[in-house]
């Protein structure tokens, strides 16, 4: 059961601008292809048939920065890869995204004492919406990510305004306006 | 061919000073060698019938060094760097490793590289295992073609598996600790 259902009648749809537009960008997030270590392992199972990311609308996964929307930072950002991350990142067009993927992106992980060339955390070096811990995190927890995401989109103001935050919710839905 | 036999030809080519006085016996034995003279050593066993060391299968680097005083006094070897090889010959099936070992630094000047000819003329697979090991362990190896760091960004400050490496705090303004 996904949000959507049951909210229209037939035929006839009413709905505001703003929606619309934001209905239409969270149902086609498009992700990077882009892997850094082991988590782009797990990104992949959550592309493939079994977990499907499809199902969300972002299995679309783009070969070049300047086609995404989102960025899964999936696996362990060097200190000689974070240049490039934020060049990758800087190549998206807006609006973009950024999920970090895993405990290296989300902190360091198991690098973070010992590890001397691993950046602590991609928040460093690009600014994250979303993160998804876990050492790899299941392709559940990466679909959960995108949803989170989802709800991000679902709350930006396109007419003038501030665009709201979402707060989290048990059920999976964002607070606000739904 | 067994590793006895195989110094017994290299101490009649070469001689104590350069292939040490016998293999070292434990598990994997080795036979040390000096350095300035591993590139002869190295071309002999690769081009003679007997041996035919055709393969480097690897080569790496190794940092003894014990940085805690506490432990070093129970850590019974001389402070030094090791190159070891480890040969295998395609052809006639068998292998050996040989040793070079060098002070950890120049001159016991700290900061300056200590230096082994690269073996890179005799095996070309040589060429990044040198990089490697130049790049982690801060080895120099003279002759080398093109030995830049291979792993570590250019302008990366240090050698990071020398025992004494000190993690940098911040790379670029990304804070690293
Ligand atoms: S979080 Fe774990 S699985 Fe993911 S990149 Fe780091 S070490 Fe690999």
């Amino acid at each position: 059961m996904t949000w959507i259902e049951g909210r229209f009648e037939e035929n006839v749809i009413t709905t505001t601008m703003e929606d619309a537009m934001n209905w239409g960008q969270q149902s086609s997030i498009w992700p990077m292809t882009f892997g850094l270590a082991c988590c782009a392992i797990e990104m992949m199972a959550t592309g493939a048939s079994k977990y499907d990311i499809d199902r969300f609308g972002a299995g679309a996964f783009r070969a070049t920065p300047r086609q995404a929307d989102l960025m899964i930072v999936a696996g362990t950002v060097t200190c000689k890869m974070a240049s490039r991350v934020r060049r990758l990142y800087e190549q998206m067009p807006d609006p973009k995204y950024v999920i970090a993927m895993g405990a290296c992106t989300v902190g360091g992980g198991p690098y973070f004492k010992y590890g001397y060339h691993v950046v602590k955390g991609v928040d460093l070096v690009v600014p994250v919406d979303v993160y998804v811990p876990g050492c790899p995190p299941r392709p559940e927890a990466l679909l959960e990510g995108l949803m989170r995401i989802q709800d991000k989109i679902k709350q930006r103001k396109v007419t003038r305004g501030e665009s709201q935050l979402p707060v989290p919710h048990h059920s999976g839905y964002s607070a606000l306006n739904v | 061919m067994d590793i006895n036999e195989i110094h017994a030809i290299l101490l009649e080519e070469f001689g104590e000073a350069a292939v040490g006085a016998a293999p070292h016996d434990c598990i994997d034995p080795w036979i040390q060698v000096a350095a300035e003279s591993i590139v002869d050593v190295a071309t002999f066993v690769r081009d003679d019938e007997r041996m035919r060391f055709d393969h480097l299968n690897d080569l790496c680097g190794c940092d003894y060094f014990e940085p805690d005083e506490k432990k070093a006094k129970k850590f019974d070897h001389e402070p030094h760097v090791e190159v070891v090889y480890h040969l295998s010959s395609m052809s006639l099936i068998h292998r050996m490793k040989l040793k070079v070992s060098v002070p950890r630094w120049k001159d016991n000047a700290e900061g300056s590289l200590p230096e082994v000819p690269s073996v890179s003329s005799v095996w070309a697979i040589a060429d990044w295992h040198e990089r490697e090991c130049y790049d982690l362990v801060g080895i120099h190896f003279t002759g080398h073609p093109n030995l830049r760091r291979i792993l570590c960004p250019e302008d990366w400050e240090g050698h990071a598996l020398r025992k004494d490496y000190e993690m940098p705090l911040d790379y670029h303004g990304i804070r690293n600790r």
